[in-house]
């Protein structure tokens, strides 16, 4: 900000205030939030088995879309029935969406970097699609743009709505806390985690232990694709209401990725980081406006920051000699030196 | 009838490459990346710079140098994207950074920083629409072949055929001579390469900054033939086909090029598709999803396994 | 004191990572023309000597003579024109790349910086030919057998115009027929004025070949010895520091009931070709059958097949008499399978995991290491622990990364995972490679002690020594067929070699019988 010849603090300041400026733009930040904390971690299971899933946005806009078809074609029914329904059906839509490149691979060792951007952009004109040509009439306000879903199918409640003096808080946000919890179980202590974790680090040796390296790569995906369809379902049950054509792919999909690296994949990293991420974000909206930073800006922050994480050897390699211990330097070279993966050597016992 | 099928076949010719030349400069950017053994996912955000730059110098300088001011804008892109791989380069080959996450940064910090100072110096979101651009260009002898040179060489766009032209050369360079013999080593076995004396972080810089520059006129030329302007939204997932051009041409120059071209054609079906007959009756949407489903049939049934240069992606830690 | 002159001379040689000395204070001198022999465990530093001496390292302290005057090696280019050449035990090359690509890779003959070929074949053609090294310059690396890469890996040394070889551990990889093809080459390179430096803790083929030894432990060089002065025992216990015994004390074996029984098992290898062609064998409780032959008959695919990681074609395969052909790898091992695979690294652990969890790699599906899908860490690190005690396996705990232990104690955690799942039959392939005396004793006890535990135990190995020394019978595998069976106390290793080379018992008898009538006549 300094270079551009802006005041950085009036920018911040700026930022800081228009983010917490009211309950309802505090709320704003966890309407933000809780589809990013889905697709972050549908990034981090995806990559603990050694996955790239770059096809989050199409599996959230699965979720998306299909979540919000079933909340109109099932208008009238209670809200017990309905918003079940319609979150489950988001969620296995995007688990069928990434299942397609999970299988993909598991059988046929195809590049699943490939598949995945090609299937954003196939789901992408499919949604289009489906929304101008395979909807009923009825579910349309506008050309491309649905009507609203009822009550008995939206993530709002009034309580809600209240606490947060109008925002659009929903319980989006406490069913990706919900589910930051459940990821994490799953991961650490669960055997399909560590099924999924030694798949992703060695699947040579996983097939010697009697895992099998397939059916664990499409569980993986299917669980990846479920918690990025679920992001679309919190975006279309609880953000907007509705759903609307879209031009390019979602961009909660490659957020999720850099939230997800931003946190290093752990599920206390990812809701900072989604946090973090949605306060930049809206707070930013506000910078143009009161301290003349254009908006942009904020994403420029957020790359540095992960950045910055991103060449963390560098920073731990100068706090160790900073801090003058010679072994510690050696240390830190050593974790970080490279293994030689044929490597046979032996030592002393 | 046969002047009716070429009269609607050139022009078919003509927009896919111009689609596909972008694709094309990218993709062979990101074959010499990877063949030093450095991933590079940011190309998406190469092109941007690379765009960026050149609408800005079209801009400025169109009254200066007239109808080179394309081609220069092209330059001083690829000169920008070399700029911002750099940060790509340092991050993975000193700072020992995952090359993925690396590359992300690169995607995330391109189209912002374009924006923040496009807005800066124009004061709005958005470029105006360029004056000079590349326009069509006819072939001085090559026109008067029949029926080829109606197709090929009539009213083409010169960038398309000036792309197919590197890409043969990145072939020549990677194959037949010494620095490629070292690149490739590099990206293969960087222990080996080490050993017999070839410096491993030159040859990845080199990679990379290659990378860079292909990637950045990438973006230029799409700028400038495609876009004609920028904004946010100019360069959207091409950076990614390019890499998907890149895997599915195996890594090496000619096939990324001929998969660039396939990518171009399939995307421009969609769009010219609606002036031929048979094809303007099929709805839009199978024609739009047709090529990206269509290159993922034939990955599972022609390439099977995906496998690049044996050490890409793996940091080299020499020690001393 | 007469000056002698020394082709290379390494004085007062430290090198220092950090805290860890890993060469303290050596000294080595080769004479030229000789085959000096560089003994010492792994982990003693003899590597990073010699990483010094090539160019890959620099020292700490110390200096370097070559030819009397004093030189500066800072890269592995200046080690090349010094003539100082090094043939790693992990050869340097590339897969993707043809045998002349490697050979040049960066003393390209270039016109105008588009590469030679033509002048680059000719070129090697004619060294290879003056050394009498064969390859296919057209040949790529990823298709040529382990003993014509090595070849490959010397050549890119006598391309450069080396005087002085290094060889690092050249044997590991190697088959019995190719280790005296190699140990001819090396004697080829001396009679043309080469001298080799051979970094070994292989005592018998220092006793072959080496002129001179120096022992070298925990980064120390402990004395410089002329071979033929010295037994194998005493460089043994030089190079480990105390007395070591090479045979294992074991009972006679009394083999029980058949645990393992192979009936003309047929397996296809990755290519489609048969690798194992009806292959028979039987073992039994309370024995150890070594399975002897050249790398590449079969014995992997055999393995795979046993293991149920790859599909047997035809044949059965039954464990105490049920069927288990074909049958899933898990299946398997619960029906008392242990297996201990020949790549530590590749199929043994998971290295970024932690010591527990590789551990618990064959059963943490199973109760009490977890319960209807939830993980117990608590009971997975206590079984750790205990096994870590009982098999003395050397970790600060169990919670590092399996990556942190050296490769010794690797190969206990891995077996010790293996015999504590009290299996029927336990399988072992190569058990320890690249592992040094001390390790190699160790492992060899608990692989007798499990036949005395009236346990089978089947041991593929390339060793012939190891074959020799814990089999209650060896048979002989060649071209995916088991040409003998022989007892080891009978049998010779020239009988042994024959079998490997593909002749049946009764053939290979004659054949000594016959050398054996000439050599008295």
């Amino acid at each position: 900000m300094l270079i551009s010849g802006q005041d950085p603090i009036a920018g911040y300041q700026a930022m800081l205030q228009t983010a917490f400026q009211s309950p309802k733009s505090i709320g704003e930040i966890f309407v933000t939030a809780g589809p990013l904390i889905f697709t972050a971690l549908g990034f981090a299971v995806a990559n603990s088995a050694g996955f790239f899933n770059i096809g989050l946005s199409g599996q959230a806009l699965c979720g998306w879309v299909t979540s919000i078809w079933v909340a109109l074609t099932m208008a009238d029914a209670p809200r017990l029935v309905v918003l079940p329904l319609a979150v489950l059906a988001g969620a296995l839509a995007g688990a069928l969406a990434a299942a397609i490149p999970g299988l993909l691979r598991a059988f046929f060792g195809t590049s699943e970097v490939i598949v995945t951007i090609m299937l954003n952009y196939v789901f992408l004109y499919t949604s289009t699609h489906i929304v101008n040509n395979v909807m009923s009439k009825d579910f349309m306000s506008n050309k491309g743009v649905t009507k609203v879903i009822g009550e008995n199918a939206s993530l709002r409640t009034g309580f809600l709505k209240e606490l947060s003096s109008g925002s659009r808080l929903n319980i989006g946000i406490f069913l990706a806390l919900i589910f930051l919890v459940l990821i994490w179980f799953l991961m650490k202590k669960t055997t399909l985690g560590y099924e999924i974790r030694s798949v992703g680090l060695n699947p040579f040796a996983s097939e010697y232990a009697g895992m099998s390296s397939k059916r664990t790569i499409v569980m993986s995906m299917v669980i990846s694709g479920t918690l990025a369809g679920l992001g679309g379902v919190v975006l279309g049950l609880g953000t907007f209401g509705n759903f609307f054509v879209q031009g390019s792919s979602l961009s909660i999909g490659f957020d999720g990725m850099a939230i997800s690296l931003l946190g290093a994949g752990s599920s206390v990293g990812i809701f900072l980081s989604a946090i973090l991420f949605s306060v930049l974000k809206l707070g930013g909206q506000g910078m143009p406006l009161r301290a003349g930073v254009p908006i942009e800006l904020v994403d420029v922050v957020i790359a540095a920051i992960i950045f910055f994480v991103a060449i963390s050897y560098l920073i731990r390699f100068l706090l160790a000699k900073a801090s003058g211990s010679k072994k510690e330097v050696a240390i830190v070279e050593e974790l970080d030196g490279k293994t030689d993966p044929t490597s046979q050597e032996g030592g002393k016992i | 009838m046969e002047i009716a099928l070429i009269a609607a076949l050139a022009p078919i010719i003509t927009q896919t490459l111009v689609y596909s030349t972008p694709l094309v400069f990218t993709a062979l950017g990101g074959t010499f990346s990877e063949r030093s053994g450095i991933v590079n996912v940011g190309l998406e955000g190469i092109m941007v710079m690379g765009a960026f730059s050149s609408v800005v110098f079209n801009l400025t300088f169109a009254e200066t140098y007239g109808a080179a001011t394309p081609w220069l804008a092209c330059l001083v892109g690829g000169l920008v994207g070399m700029l911002f791989s750099l940060l790509h380069a340092v991050a993975t080959i000193n700072l020992r950074a995952d090359h993925i996450i690396s590359g992300t940064v690169v995607n995330l910090m391109a189209p912002a920083l374009g924006i923040f100072l496009i807005k800066v110096i124009y004061g709005k979101g958005q470029t105006d629409t360029i004056t000079e651009s590349f326009g069509y260009f006819t072939f001085p002898v090559l026109k008067d072949i029949p029926i080829l040179g109606d197709l090929f060489f009539k009213q083409t766009t010169l960038p398309a055929f000036v792309a197919i032209l590197v890409a043969i050369l990145s072939w020549f360079v990677l194959f037949k001579t010494r620095f490629g013999l070292r690149l490739r080593s590099v990206g293969e076995n960087p222990q080996a390469a080490d050993t017999l004396g070839i410096n491993v972080y030159v040859m990845r810089y080199a990679g990379v900054l290659i990378s860079g520059f292909l990637g950045g006129i990438g973006g230029a030329v799409f700028a400038q033939t495609i876009a004609g302007r920028f904004a946010v939204t100019t360069i959207a997932g091409q950076g990614f086909i390019s890499m998907a051009a890149m895997i599915f041409g195996k890594w090496n120059p000619l096939g990324a090029m001929g998969a660039a071209l396939f990518f171009g054609f399939a995307q421009n079906i969609s769009i010219a598709g609606s002036n031929l007959p048979v094809i303007s009756s099929i709805p839009a949407v199978y024609l739009q999803a047709a090529p990206y489903v269509l290159t993922i049939i034939v990955l599972v049934v022609f390439l099977g396994k995906a496998s690049g240069p044996k050490a890409n992606g793996q940091n080299y830690i020499k020690s001393k | 004191m007469a000056q002698e002159n020394y082709v290379i001379e390494m004085r007062n040689i430290t090198k220092q990572f950090g805290t860890f000395k890993a060469n303290d204070n050596i000294n080595l001198t080769v004479r030229p023309g000789e085959i000096h022999a560089l003994l010492g465990e792994n982990g003693a530093g003899k590597s990073t000597l010699m990483n010094i001496l090539s160019g890959l390292l620099e020292p700490t302290s110390g200096e370097i003579f070559m030819n009397g005057s004093k030189v500066s090696i800072n890269g592995p280019t200046t080690a090349n024109h010094l003539g100082i050449g090094m043939v790693h035990q992990h050869f340097m090359l590339v897969d993707a790349f043809t045998v002349t690509e490697n050979i040049v890779l960066g003393s390209e003959p270039t016109k105008v910086g588009i590469l030679d070929r033509k002048k680059a074949t000719a070129e090697i053609k004619r060294v290879s030919e003056q050394y009498g090294l064969s390859v296919d310059p057209g040949a790529y690396i990823r298709d040529i057998s382990v003993g014509a890469q090595q070849r490959v890996e010397i050549l890119k040394t006598l391309y450069r115009g080396a005087d002085v070889l290094i060889f690092d551990e050249p044997t590991a990889v190697l088959t019995p027929q190719e280790i005296d093809e190699l140990i001819d080459i090396m004697r080829g390179l001396v009679q043309e004025g080469k001298s080799i430096i051979l970094i070994t803790h292989k005592l018998d083929e220092i006793k072959k070949v080496a002129d001179r030894c120096t022992v070298i432990r925990r980064g120390q060089s402990i004395d410089t010895v002329n071979v033929r002065d010295v037994s194998s025992q005493q460089l043994a216990d030089m190079m480990v520091g105390r007395s070591v015994s090479f045979k294992t004390e074991k009972k006679i074996a009394e083999p029980k009931k058949v645990v393992l029984s192979i009936k003309d098992l047929v397996v296809k290898e990755s290519r489609g070709l048969e690798a194992v062609k009806g292959l028979s064998l039987d073992v039994r409780a309370g024995e150890v059958v070594g399975i002897a032959g050249i790398d590449g008959n079969g014995q992997t695919e055999l393995i795979q097949a046993l293991t149920g990681l790859r599909k047997a074609e035809s044949g059965s395969v039954e464990l105490r008499g049920e069927a288990i052909t074909n049958k899933h790898p898990r299946a398997i091992t619960e029906a008392g399978v242990g297996h201990v695979p020949e790549d530590r690294h590749k199929y043994g652990l998971i290295l970024d995991m932690s010591l527990a969890e590789n551990i618990a790699l064959q059963t943490y599906y199973k109760k009490p290491l977890s319960n209807t899908g939830v993980l117990n860490y608590n009971q997975i690190n206590s079984y750790a622990r205990r096994l870590i005690e009982e098999y003395d396996v050397r970790t600060v705990n169990e919670l590092v990364p399996a990556k942190a232990l050296s490769g010794g104690n690797q190969q206990k955690a891995i077996i010790a995972r293996e015999i504590d799942r009290d299996p029927d039959l336990l399988i072992v392939s190569q058990p320890t490679r690249g592992l040094d005396v001390g390790a190699i004793e160790y492992i060899h006890k608990r692989l007798i002690e499990q036949r005395d535990k009236e346990k089978a135990v089947l041991v593929v190995s390339f060793e012939l020594d190891e074959i020799l020394n814990v089999s209650d019978r060896i048979a002989v595998i060649h071209a995916g067929k088991i040409v003998g069976i022989v007892d080891p106390k009978e049998t010779t290793e020239n009988e042994l070699g024959l079998l490997m080379a593909g002749y049946s018992l009764e053939e290979a008898r004659a054949e000594l019988r016959q050398e054996a009538g000439e050599a008295v006549e």
